[in-house]
């Protein structure tokens, strides 16, 4: 049988930043868990640039990035294992994992932090209309038929879906040699970040449908065309609006979900959307199991992720050091207007100072984010703009937070 | 009075920037080197990937050591396209150097050992 | 010359041929599309009904009363997930509840093992019951089967004891010759038989109609559905049926052999046989109509839409005949609902009362061998079990499939197999692969890797299913 203090799942940007951190905090068995050949995670298919500017203060490209994760993954002689998959964990923290080499393993864990990263939303769960053949296709597939096999999937593309995927990926086709005719976007707004409609959209004059979405898909064994609908405030198509575009490839980004296999026995406590919840240390409502990154909500970013994962691994040192146990926790409460907030509870007493991260449900202007503890205000920030796709960071100082806690978000327009 | 999108950063900065060249909205100095540039002579740093020869299904995948002029990205995509290259390469190790007189390096951006 | 050729490498077309194999007959099969298993045998609710339903006097009666008690040894023969979990026919008002009373009749009558159960009974077996039920049928001899194993294993085993099946081959004329055998074409090929038999499906009145007019038309009705993933928490137990009506057996909600669930189908009649396109509007329809049965149905858990079209026939029964001029022209067509739970009998009625008469003479193999090798499912072996095996293959360690944990020695083992896969759709339908959450975003291009690199082709030449469904269209940088 094997023990390890902290056993890491997935090797992505997350995992790397929590044994990293994990490593520099004095845990001394960690064992990172990776299911493909290498380390990194999505990062090896993001040749472009975009990464770094708050980790390194520079713009690097994906595999830049991680590399100088992995650099220093192996520097510090960090264990880790490639081309395993976990099977299962189970509530006492025993992994399993298997792969080709060593077969089955089960290994003893004090403490798991699970950066498993997220998956892609596709035809299913979208209930994209018309045939289900080939030639629809998510864009992190695409990106890495294109990058990493060096095939495009189509010649000309439509996209659905303004995720940041999405964007950079009609840039990457046009650049390689594909049409891009156009993305649809069902939300009034873009989902992705301003920078990359200027760059990637703009740039090639690749126009951006808002409020509109695919009706129906149409061909034979292969896409031949889509039909676009153009909706209204409720999202319902608007009868009339319909047209018919030949295209070869209909493109999904539209968003990304945790990626939760490894962990669906567990019975954890999640949010509305099955997000799983977490107090300020990221720990789950298994004590000692750690979520962080993608895993446990999507961010805009890496350099978020990688800071997120730092926060996990200090969760973990905490709980190591039974600095969490005998601990009482209250969810956070916020307004209709925002999305979800994570982490969803505050456990007590309170150790650090931590950050709320959470998203706002539609594009707002002149706005005061308010943070109330039971009905005293304890920060109270002004932003001339929110967006759905910007994730909102405010920072609690541990000494404004008096016992008992009942935290509550509101966001307001500024009079 | 022009307005911009900032793409120095995720944050994505609503510049404007009016005759006289005075720019505003910027959160940092960026934005104004940008909006300057942005109005005169745009820039991209232009990322794609090469096929490694002597790795089957290999690709390495490259960037402008700077940004480029927006309108040379079709031009130099044409010259990357037919270029080969052979392992082992290092981040950082200079594929072209000072590729079509543009000033900059074209540079690999991942470890093919 | 063949003695028999079957047209179509469905369900029906499947248990005919397997059936055939077990006599000195030369059998062929020919198939439109790039795989068996391309039709209505992939799009259907997975179950095997208890029989109770179909009309006194019909053949959908006669076979399906035939064909559920089968199931259990063909399915162990061919390896075939299947579970008799038991169906119940739910009531919500009280002419509902006499429509139960009048199909217990009914059931009691055709000596299927029925009963009838109160709200309260109902709901002890199955906690979700929606307020309105006020009661139900219950028959225990319902089944939910994976019907994708079923038609592969069928043309596995029959390929094992001689038949000949050719993929790619869409008929597209047949004459009778002078001696009175069939000559067969297709686009780049010729075959002659003695006996042909049309199971073509949805297209089973068009190849009829080669040889001479029939009275009957396939009439295709839609239907769509939802699959929910095995990840969502279990929310029903049995095959949940609303009280048909004269439309049809309406929405059901049920567990799938493969552990996920299904909701679905909706009945309409399209206009054109392939049309498998799905729609929101239907998706909206089912929804509703399926909330009447179950509670909170986690449809957030969804992770697919799809529809099947049911190959109705214009005589609302299945057509299971010889042409009265042509006894060796065997149409078995219309096969819908009760269809898979009848297939089992319709093979065998159709080669021992309408083609071995046809060839008086003919003996039995002595070599037939019914059983088709086991298939390994890695992630339901035991942790011992799992090691030993890698020990002995480590390709079983490795794991393509992260959702359903599927390994790359499972897709391996499928090349070693008769009718291996040449697809992408073809592996997922031999291993439930992709069936997960990701729904192949993960795997899918692993599954490209694998397949260019056993067949020795180009990453672009592998196909999502049929011939002309590329996933890469063009390498870059050649």
């Amino acid at each position: 049988m094997i023990k390890k203090d902290l056993v890491i799942i997935g090797g992505g940007s997350a995992g790397m930043g929590a044994a990293l951190q994990a490593n520099k905090l004095g845990i001394k068995s960690i064992l990172i868990i990776e299911k493909e050949d290498t380390l990194g995670g999505i990062l090896n298919q993001c040749i472009h640039t975009g990464f770094g500017l708050i980790e390194y203060k520079e713009e690097l490209t994906g595999p830049e990035f991680l590399t100088r994760l992995e650099d220093k993954v192996k520097e510090e002689g960090i264990e880790y294992k490639l081309s395993s998959t976990v099977l299962s964990v189970s509530k006492d923290k025993v992994v399993t994992y298997s792969n080709s080499k060593e077969g089955v393993r089960e290994v003893h864990a004090k403490a798991i932090i699970y950066a498993g990263g997220c998956y892609e939303r596709n035809a299913g769960e979208i209930e994209l209309g018309g045939k289900r053949i080939s030639g629809i296709i998510t864009a992190g597939q695409a990106q890495k038929y294109l990058n990493i096999y060096g095939y495009l999937v189509g010649k000309k593309i439509v996209i659905l879906g303004s995720g940041d995927i999405g964007l950079i990926m009609a840039r990457r086709f046009t650049l390689e040699g594909a049409k891009v005719i156009c993305v649809a976007e069902l939300s009034p707004y873009c989902n992705g970040l301003n920078r990359n409609v200027v760059q990637c959209l703009n740039d090639f004059d690749i126009p951006l449908y808002l409020s509109t979405t695919v009706k129906e898909v149409k061909g034979k064994d292969h896409v031949e065309s889509v039909t676009l609908v153009s909706v209204d405030s409720k999202g319902t198509p608007i009868e009339g609006t319909e047209r018919e575009i030949e295209c070869d490839t209909l493109c999904l980004s539209v968003g990304l979900v945790p990626y939760l296999g490894p962990l669906n026995n567990l019975d954890l406590v999640k949010d509305k959307a099955g997000r799983i919840a977490v107090n300020q240390y990221k720990e789950s409502s298994l004590p000692g199991l750690f979520i962080c990154g993608n895993a446990l909500h999507v961010h805009d970013i890496v350099d978020y992720v990688v800071e997120e994962a730092r926060e996990a691994a200090k969760g973990a040192k905490a709980y190591l050091d039974n600095e969490l146990s005998s601990q009482t926790e209250t969810k956070i409460t916020y307004g209709s207007n925002i999305n979800y907030v994570v982490p969803q509870s505050v456990a007590t007493p309170i150790l650090t100072d931590f950050t709320l991260k959470f998203r706002v449900r539609s594009n707002l202007k002149d706005v005061s984010v308010y943070i109330y503890n039971n009905d005293t205000l304890i920060s109270k920030t002004n932003y001339t703009a929110l967006i759905p796709s910007q994730m909102v960071m405010i920072n609690l100082k541990k000494d404004k937070l008096e016992e008992p806690i009942n935290l509550s978000i509101k966001v307001e327009e500024r009079k | 009075m022009k307005e911009l999108v900032c793409i120095c950063c995720p944050r994505g900065c609503n510049l404007t920037i009016d005759e006289d060249g005075k720019v505003s909205g910027n959160f940092c100095p960026k934005g104004k080197e940008y909006a300057l540039e942005e109005t005169s002579a745009p820039k991209r740093t232009l990322t794609t990937f090469i096929r490694v020869q002597n790795r089957k299904d290999t690709m390495l995948s490259v960037k402008t050591s700077g940004a480029i002029p927006k309108e040379k990205m079709g031009e130099l995509m044409a010259y990357i396209n037919v270029l080969k290259v052979k392992a082992p390469i290092q981040i950082g190790d200079v594929i072209v150097t000072d590729i079509l007189g543009l000033g900059v390096n074209l540079v690999a951006t991942k470890n093919i050992l | 010359m063949y003695d028999v050729l079957i047209i179509g490498a469905g369900v029906i077309g499947g248990f005919i041929g397997r059936d055939l194999a077990r006599y000195k007959l030369k059998v062929c099969v020919l198939e439109k599309n790039n795989d068996v298993t391309s039709g209505s045998s992939a799009s259907n609710s997975a179950i095997i009904h208890s029989g109770y339903d179909p009309k006194e006097g019909s053949l959908k009666q006669k076979f399906n009363l035939l064909g559920n008690p089968a199931f259990d040894k063909v399915c162990d023969e061919l390896d075939v997930p299947f579970k008799r979990v038991g169906s119940l026919t739910l009531a919500t008002s009280e002419d509902e509840l006499n429509s139960i009373k009048d199909l217990y009749k009914q059931g009691q009558s055709y000596k299927v093992k029925v009963s009838l159960l109160n709200r309260q009974e109902v709901k002890a077996l199955e906690p979700n019951i929606s307020d309105d039920v006020l009661g139900g049928l219950y028959a225990p001899s319902a089944a939910i089967i994976d019907p994708f194993s079923l038609t592969n294993h069928l043309f596995e085993n029959a390929i094992d004891n001689g038949v000949k099946l050719f993929l790619n081959q869409e008929v597209i004329d047949i004459s009778l010759t002078s001696k009175g055998s069939y000559e067969v074409k297709t686009k780049d090929n010729l075959y002659r038989s003695k006996v042909v038999i049309n199971c073509a499906g949805l297209y089973a009145d068009k190849v009829a109609e080669m040889i001479e007019d029939v009275p009957w038309k396939i009439i295709p009705k839609k239907g769509q559905y939802y699959v929910i993933d095995h990840s969502a928490k279990p929310f029903v137990n049995h095959i949940i049926f609303p009280t048909p009506t004269l439309k049809g057996k309406g929405i059901l909600v049920t567990p799938t052999a493969m552990g996920d669930y299904l909701v679905g189908p909706t009945s309409d009649i399209v206009d054109d046989v392939d049309d498998t396109s799905t729609n929101s509007l239907t998706g909206a329809y089912i929804k509703e109509n399926a909330s009447k049965l179950i509670k909170d149905i986690p449809f957030k858990d969804s992770i697919r839409v799809f529809s099947g079209v049911r190959a109705a026939s214009s005589t609302g029964d299945f057509i299971i005949e010889g042409l009265p001029t042509h006894k060796t022209f065997i149409n078995v067509a219309g096969i819908e609902s009760p269809g898979l739970s009848s297939s089992p009998a319709i093979g065998d009625y159709v080669v021992k009362k309408l083609v071995l008469p046809l060839f008086p003479n003919i003996k039995e193999k002595p070599y037939f061998n019914p059983r088709v090798r086991r298939y390994i499912r890695f992630k339901d072996l035991t942790e011992k079990e799992k090691e030993e095996l890698i020990k002995k293959d480590p390709s079983y360690g490795e794991i393509v499939c992260v959702c359903e944990q599927i390994s790359l020695g499972e897709i391996l083992d499928l090349f070693t197999r008769p009718n291996p896969p040449t697809s992408i759709k073809a592996i997922r339908k031999r291993l439930e692969l992709g069936f997960g959450k990701c729904q192949g975003g993960f795997c899918t291009p692993k599954l490209v890797k694998i397949l260019a690199s056993y067949f020795k082709v180009d990453m672009n030449e592998i196909n999502y299913d049929n011939q002309s469904s590329y996933i890469l269209k063009e390498k870059v940088k050649k």
